[in-house]
């Protein structure tokens, strides 16, 4: 177990690196002159080139990399080149409202597809079952800007339970979090049917059912515990996704998150924020699906790794 | 003896053996019938049919030219116009027949996302395919890149990219492919792998059957139905990336129409003028998921998932 998971730790970090070097080349290959930002507009040839000699844009690339990195070990992740501020604290001031917006919307995604896999697979071959399904594909299809504006128009204008936008209070999280959550709900409805219908089908259940006695409460704990199963690891992968992806939502709702960060960042060419908020992203990434892999075999004891 | 196979309703098959009428081609092979039996699929189907309709014909059933600014196509004070016999889907915020513009959006996105999806599945399926046949040090290389790419957002790697190479419709279906192969190229390793495995592969290599010979005779055929699967289930996503790109502003530029590029030109009119969000995302839920019922069974009637 040990030796596993250093070596998914020694993975892990490895990818981190390809994401850095990866993100490094883009930043850089971006059509606009960093120093030329800071300096303004009306600023002379040579206040942009001192700009440029500070910031060290005028050294050779993989010296700039180099010297990156070990800021970076050292958790210094620079100053942004259009704020007057540390990466680290811009990061930080944005890491709360991403934090919660994820987890809420992994929230509804468990409270939407969860009992509507069950139920579907219950009712197997039934239209609540293809009910379920049918709202389950068409979640997976929405994009979600369009289920954010719809439900903004709905539930904020039309019937204003909630505000229109912005951050601030429990209210302010619902629509944003369902808009997050309803594609990953329909997935997560899926998966859950299949694992249930597989336990269903086992030879005990069956016959409980067939004697007409509704599987006992042992059977459906354990009938749960299976079906959490594939669930888990794609909450696993959600963390990492709704970390950094999540970038349309927070648009739609002027949503104070990492994506919002580094969306106006690569439109201002502002490096080091770039490179900080997509680190910062696939590190969540990466640890997400450690935490799945980790907790995959805790539940089913079958897992075991060599 | 031999047993007789029942009469299969609609052909002459009489008592002829099943096997015989196939190969006569009086009636299809079995997977194309199971999925003529899939409700979800066939309605798939026909979704997608009728959206490439729209995309082909567009020039016939618009009632407007998508790019005319109508003087009389906004309010007096400048709003849009809602749905009426004129416009039968309303104007948007340039007094331009909204219909005709999804009609003509329709060729936009359809066709990024046929492309994103074709170069997607095209670089998903050389990679999985040299990681899985040629293993070793190129294999490790292949599959540690993938990984690095998984773990990058793919939306922020799409803006990213956009944004360096100033997009236009073929650059945001490159970039679009860019960001789509990783899960492509997982799953054609995985088969490739266990298709290696087997003996004939081995039998081909003891036999000196070439490699290209045996990855293209051998290997290629079996990738067939995963290949149909992903070619059709991968344009939901790409339809979906395409009208998220638009919408940010770093997709199709105006004023070529695209779905995604109409709702975002939109926004702040969109609570007095609903419908111009309305029926470009109505239509984008309705291709993706066309797309989406159509390729899961294809999935299934090709019966690469486990039987529900």
């Amino acid at each position: 177990m040990i030796a596993y998971l250093s070596q998914r730790v020694l993975q892990a970090a490895g990818v981190l690196l390809g994401v850095s070097i990866i993100t490094f080349l883009l930043a850089f290959l971006l059509p606009a002159d960093p120093a030329r930002m800071i300096a303004g507009r009306s600023a002379t040839v040579a206040t942009v080139e001192s700009i440029r000699e500070q910031l060290g844009l005028n050294r050779p690339l993989p010296q700039q990399y180099v010297t990156y990195l070990g800021n970076l070990l050292k958790g210094d992740f620079g100053r942004s080149y259009a704020q007057k501020a540390d990466v680290t604290r811009i990061i930080r001031s944005r890491l709360a409202p991403t934090l919660q917006l994820a987890l809420v919307g992994i929230l509804f995604e468990l409270l939407i597809g969860l009992p509507m896999g069950m139920i579907a697979a219950i009712k197997r071959g039934t239209w609540v079952d293809q009910g379920v399904m049918a709202f389950a594909f068409v979640g997976v299809s929405a994009p979600q800007f369009v289920v954010g504006l719809l439900l903004i128009y709905f539930f904020a204008y039309l019937i204003p339970i909630f505000p229109l936008g912005g951050y601030g209070t429990a209210r302010h999280i619902v629509l944003p979090a369902i808009a997050v959550g309803l594609a990953g709900g329909g997935w997560y409805a899926r998966v859950t049917r299949s694992a249930m219908i597989d336990v269903l089908r086992q030879g005990y259940v069956r016959t409980a059912r067939a004697k007409g006695v509704f599987p006992s409460k042992v059977v459906f704990k354990h009938v749960l515990k299976n079906a959490v199963l594939p669930v888990v690891a794609l909450v696993g992968l959600d963390i990492g996704v709704f970390m950094g992806g999540i970038v349309i939502v927070e648009s739609v709702f002027g949503w104070p998150g990492i994506g919002q960060m580094i969306w106006q960042a690569i439109q201002l060419v502002d490096i080091p924020v770039i490179m900080g908020g997509v680190l910062v992203t696939a590190l969540f990434v990466v640890l997400g699906n450690l935490l799945a892999d980790l907790v995959y075999p805790a539940l089913d004891p079958r897992i075991r790794y060599s | 003896m031999a047993q007789q196979a029942a009469p299969v309703e609609g052909t002459t098959g009489g008592n002829t053996p099943l096997n015989e009428r196939v190969s006569a081609g009086r009636v299809a092979p079995a997977w194309l019938r199971r999925f003529m039996k899939n409700g979800a699929g066939v309605t798939g189907l026909i979704g997608v049919i009728i959206v490439l309709v729209m995309a082909f014909a567009a020039p016939l059933l618009a009632p407007h030219d998508p790019a005319r600014q109508y003087f009389d196509g906004l309010t007096d004070f400048g709003d849009p116009l809602p749905p009426s016999e004129r416009f039968p889907l309303g104007t948007d915020t340039l007094g331009r027949d909204l219909a005709s513009r999804i009609l003509y959006g329709a060729r936009v996105s359809l066709l990024v996302g046929v492309l994103a999806n074709g170069a997607a599945v095209l670089l998903g399926l050389i990679i999985g395919v040299v990681a899985g046949y040629f293993r070793g040090v190129t294999e490790t290389i292949l599959m540690r890149i993938t990984d690095v790419m998984t773990a990058f957002p793919a939306l922020i790697l799409a803006i990213a990219l956009a944004a360096i190479l100033r997009p236009s419709l073929w650059i945001v279906a490159l970039v679009i492919a860019l960001v789509n192969w990783v899960w492509i190229a997982r799953a054609i390793y995985a088969q490739v792998l266990s298709i290696g495995q087997r003996e004939f592969v081995e039998a081909a290599g003891a036999l000196g059957v070439g490699t290209f010979r045996t990855l293209f005779r051998h290997i290629l055929p079996h990738l067939v139905s995963t290949l149909m699967v992903f070619g059709t289930l991968g344009i939901s996503t790409t339809v979906l990336l395409e009208a998220s790109l638009s919408f940010l502003g770093v997709g199709v530029q105006p004023p070529t129409p695209s779905w995604g590029g109409i709702i975002n030109e939109s926004q702040s009119y969109f609570l007095d003028a609903p419908w111009l969000v309305a029926f470009p995302g109505v239509a984008i839920v309705l291709t993706s998921l066309s797309f989406n019922l159509f390729g899961e069974a294809l999935r299934d009637s090709l019966d690469l998932a486990e039987r529900r």
